[in-house]
This record gives C-alpha cells, structure tokens and sequence, in this order.
C-alpha cells in the first residue's frame, strides 16, 4: 500500500541516539516538541543550546544540534555567553527543577532580569531525578522523598518555589508560561507555548521560558498512568498552567 | 610611542589589540578599573562588555563565549578567582580557550585588597576538580604584561587551553609608561573547526567535559595530558640575571622579581653576588634550568608575597643539590629590598 501522507514522523532537529529517559518520564515527549518546533521554524542550522546537570544531562546528545553541557544550575549564563558571542543565532538551554530553581536561580533570575534574548525550556517534576529522588526546592508540601522522607514541611524546608510566577515580575522576561503534557490537548498547547517562547527570541524580543510540568514515576514510585493522575491532582494546585508574563503584544 | 598607563587599562588594552572583543566580569577590588576600562572601550570597537552578576555567572558566560571559537576574557582578583574555579574545570575538560587576569590580593577569605602572590597554589596546581592544567603567565612589569597578553591568546587556542595572567595588586595599581603592541586584525581570524556556530552545511559539533563511560572519560583525560605534555616541552619562559657568576640565587616572580633586581645592585655593593631566576610561565614552572643553576650555588633562595607557595616547585627543581632557604611576606605586605638583603645576608654568612 502506498503511503499517500505522512502524519507524523520524527523530527529532523533530534538525532538518532536513544533517550535515556526512565518509562513514563516526560522529558521524551518535550524533547520531541521542542524538535518540532525547531523543525518547524526552520532554525535548526543556526541553534545552539545548552543541556544541564540532572536527568536531562544528556539532551546536547539528543538533539541533531550544536551543543554544550554546562556545570549545574550554570546554562542560563552559559547561554549569555553564547548569545553576545552569536547575537543572531538561536540559543536555548533545558533544565530540570533542581538546575533551575535550586542551584541555579541567580544565573537564571539575571538571565531573564537583563531580558537575555535566550529561550529556557524548565522541566519541573518536583523532585531530583538523576540523583535519586531527593527533595527539590519545588517538592510539594507533605512529598515524601529519599530527603524529606516524613514529607516536606514547611517549617524546616519552606515551600514549592514557584520560578514562573517569581521570574514573570521581571520586567526582562518577554514570555512565560505554565504547561503539562498528560493529555494530548495539553502536548498540543505545550507545543504551541514553545513554539512562541522561540518566536520571541527569533524576534529579539528578550528572556522566554516555558515551564513544563513533568512526571517521575520512578522516583515517584508510581506507575506511568498513576503519576499522570499525581500531577493534575495535586502540582496544578500548586504550580497553575498558564501564561505569566506576556510581553509580545502587537508584535506577536 | 609610549603611554603613561595603569597595568589594569594596559592589559585591558592590550587584549583589545590582541583581537578581545568580548568581556564579562564582575567589579572587585583591585582590579576594577579593568571591567571599568573595556565597558568604555568596547563598544567604540564593536565589541562586547557584560557585567554579569557574579563570578559564578562570569566564568560560565566565558564558557559560552569561547565555545563560539572567539577571543574571550575576564579578569578578577582573588576571591573572584575562587568563585571561578568550578566554571575553570568545566572549560578546562571541554578544552575551551580564553585568557583570566587574575590581580592577586591578600587572603584567605576576604583578606585585604594590597598586592599578594598567595594564589599561587591555587593557579598553577589546580584551584578546581580533576585532572587538569592552565598556562600561568607572571608578568613583572606592566609593559611585559601587555605584551603577553596577545601570546596569552595565542598560546590559548593554540593549545585549547585556559591562560591565567597571574598578577598582583602592584601590577594592577601602578602607572608606568607602556609601548602598546600592534592591533590584531579581527577579520582575519578563522573560525576553529570545533566552534559551536549552528550546524548550516556539517554535522553537529558537541563540547562537553562529560563522558558516563570511565573508559571514555579515560581517553578524554590522556588526550588532556598529551596536550599539557606538549605545552611542557615547547613553552616555558623564564628570565636569568646574574645567574653566571652567583653565590646565591633568588628565585622570585612578578612585582617580587622588581624588588629583587634592586637587591642585587644593593647586594653588589656589600660584596655579595645575588642571580635572579624569574620564572615567566608558572606553569608550566622551569624545573630543568633551576636545576642545572642550582648545581653551581649553595643557596637558592625564594622570595614571595606568600608564606611558601613556589618554593615547593623550587625545592622540587633543586633537588637537595643546594639549601632552599624562603623568605616572604604575605597578607597584603610587600617586602623591602632592604629585608629581602637582610636576609640574604643571613644566609651567606650562615
């Protein structure tokens, strides 16, 4: 039978390397979006990006695209310094929740107060993957983790730090939203939100980021499905989709 | 011509016509005048000044900037430096090049902000993790200083290596007339064939300290050493004076150095031959010359403004073939040629 149309196939910007990614973990499916993405706006020959230090280490091995690993919590700078090197190309970093929002909130909460025209793909999962399933700044309330194995209190660890809401009030950042991909709805509107968060920057229009909600039934210890069903019944409450800080008005 | 210049500006210039046109860094005491000097200049040459918001985020800024393949720079002082080490070790295992001023002040912690040498451990034995090494480059005047700075680069991307100016507060502070080097022209400069510049036409080029595989990261380390091994044979720089005809040998480096040539005329007068061993590289350190000069002296002798930092490299040149006796004085205090003979003195009539 002769193919009449392809639907769906994988996308160009990622490379043929196998994700190294736990079964039921989001980072697949957001890797995959960004690649569209890439694909679609036809950048794929002049974007550099930078992977972080956590699960998501590995990234610059998955996409077909130059790139660097940075020190942990350190891409946002790491992508500073690549953006005044090349001002015309297009640099985005990936970074898990405890890259971003733990070690890394200086060099992020700079990054965007200076409206550094890079794109930030922040993948939250409120817990520290690649290490074990250790406590993260963004850990609920009550979460048990190897680190807060009584459940995180607020009185001894403070609470789920909410970098979208806190980075939108800087007036560098162009674009920020909130995203999950449990449902192919919301894998459409994640794809969208990426899709603009790399407009900005295509425009010069200053800091993006979209923040995606993300799974870890590994270290949830909960099946794929269960997890899902974790996340919309309790990180929404905490960490609400939408968009933050929207700056592109009559340009976008 | 010559022009009557701070060190700080003159090195700051000088890596401007070097072929510089990018700088991050982060204001700090005393060397601010450098950050101060290229966020002028820059943009009167079409180049790039950043002042990020911590050394933490300079350091990696320049990781960035120099996985593009261009000149890249920054300059700190001690305690900047230490901040800088973590990003240091990254570039170092992703063979990044870029050029460090590092404008030496009194420590530990925040120390004070006068001249030191005591970051010399941390400089040319590693401040940060690994297996890994950094051209250090000592300059003892502010014209020598400018006129390393486009070898600096040179030797940089020669080697996919980090260079470190290491200077003191003295070097950074004083005004002295200097001879600018020539310009480099900037258009001329090829892109490196390792540069992250977008993959249009070739494959995707990746930089990264970072192997899982320890027989990968294995072969990653040996190809590091093979190029430190490299840079051991072809470039080490040292001065010699007096050295022929000494009694004893002083082994001093940067502003130490200065004081140290005034020594030996003060010396000379009481009779007592003072050679001067300078070593310009501090790594890689001149072990061999030090050694055959130490066959023909009972003393060397090593002076710092540190409490004993490269006399360990000294003693490991010499040998035992002659007595290592140390003088320094450190914390932000600059030794006198006076003390300095005094303890020459000392030592010769022991």
């Amino acid at each position: 039978m002769a193919i009449d149309k392809i639907v769906a196939q994988m996308p160009k910007a990622l490379s043929k390397k196998e994700f190294s990614y736990c079964p039921g973990c989001h980072h697949g499916i957001i890797h995959r979006l960004v690649a569209e993405v890439i694909d679609e706006l036809g950048i794929s020959g002049k974007t550099l990006m930078v992977a972080p230090v956590g699960c998501s280490v590995f990234a610059y091995e998955f996409f077909d695209l130059d790139g660097t690993v940075a020190a942990h919590g350190r891409a946002p700078a790491v992508a500073t310094g690549m953006k005044r090197a090349l001002p015309n190309k297009i640099v985005f970093t990936y970074q898990g929740d405890g890259d971003l929002a733990s070690i890394g909130t200086a060099e992020i909460v700079h990054a965007a107060n200076r409206g550094e025209n890079i794109t930030t793909i922040f993948v939250n999962n409120a817990v520290y993957g690649m290490t074990g399933g250790q406590m993260a700044p963004t850990t609920l309330l009550g979460q048990k983790t190897t680190t807060s194995p009584y459940g995180r209190n607020a009185k001894d660890n403070g609470y789920p730090i909410k970098m979208s809401e806190m980075l939108a009030t800087l007036e560098g950042s162009a674009y920020i939203e909130r995203t999950m991909v449990t449902t192919p709805q919301n894998v459409i509107k994640t794809k969208a939100a990426i899709k603009k968060a790399f407009e900005v920057q295509i425009r010069g229009l200053g800091f993006s980021m979209v923040e995606v909600l993300s799974t870890c039934p590994t270290n949830w210890g909960m099946t794929p499905v269960e997890s899902m069903k974790w996340l919309e019944d309790n990180m929404i409450k905490v960490f609400p989709l939408g968009i933050f800080v929207d700056r592109t008005k009559g340009v976008l | 011509m010559k022009m009557l210049m701070k060190g700080t500006e003159a090195i700051a210039e000088a890596a401007i016509r070097a072929g510089c046109r990018l700088y991050f860094g982060y204001p700090i005491t005393p060397q601010s005048e450098l950050p101060e000097y290229m966020a002028k200049r820059m943009p009167q040459i079409k180049g790039m000044f950043l002042q990020s918001e911590s050394e933490v985020a300079t350091v990696n800024m320049i990781y960035g900037a120099a996985c593009t393949g261009q000149r890249v720079m920054t300059s700190t002082s001690s305690p900047g430096f230490s901040l800088m080490q973590e990003g240091i070790s990254y570039m170092a295992g992703a063979e990044l090049p870029a050029v460090f001023i590092n404008v030496m002040r009194g420590g530990p912690g925040l120390g004070d902000i006068q001249p030191s040498q005591s970051d010399y451990f941390q400089a040319t034995k590693g401040g940060g993790h690994g297996d890994y090494r950094m051209i250090v480059i000592a300059p003892y005047t502010i014209q020598e200083a400018a006129d390393l700075m486009g070898e600096a680069f040179d030797l940089a991307f020669k080697y996919r290596m980090l260079v470190t100016i290491l200077a003191d507060g003295m070097i950074g502070q004083m005004m002295e007339p200097v001879e600018l080097p020539e310009w480099k022209n900037v258009d001329e400069f090829s892109t490196p064939d390792w540069a992250l510049t977008g993959t249009e036409g070739r494959v995707p080029r990746k930089i990264t300290s970072f192997d899982i595989n320890p027989y990968e990261l294995e072969k990653m380390n040996l190809r590091y050493q093979a190029t430190y091994q490299k840079v051991i044979e072809n470039e080490i720089r040292y001065e010699e004076i007096n050295t022929k005809d000494a009694e004893l040998i002083v082994v001093a480096y940067g502003t130490t150095a200065r004081i140290v040539k005034t020594v030996i005329d003060m010396a000379k007068k009481d009779g007592i031959k003072v050679g001067l061993f300078r070593p310009i590289t501090l790594w890689p350190f001149p072990y061999k010359r030090l050694s055959e000069l130490s066959s023909n002296v009972k003393n060397v002798l090593t002076v710092e403004m540190s409490y004993g930092q490269m006399v360990e490299d000294v003693k490991l040149a010499v040998e035992g073939k002659a007595d290592t006796p140390f003088f320094g004085r450190s914390a932000g205090v600059v030794p006198t040629p006076a003390e300095i003979l005094e303890a020459i003195k000392k030592i010769v009539r022991r």
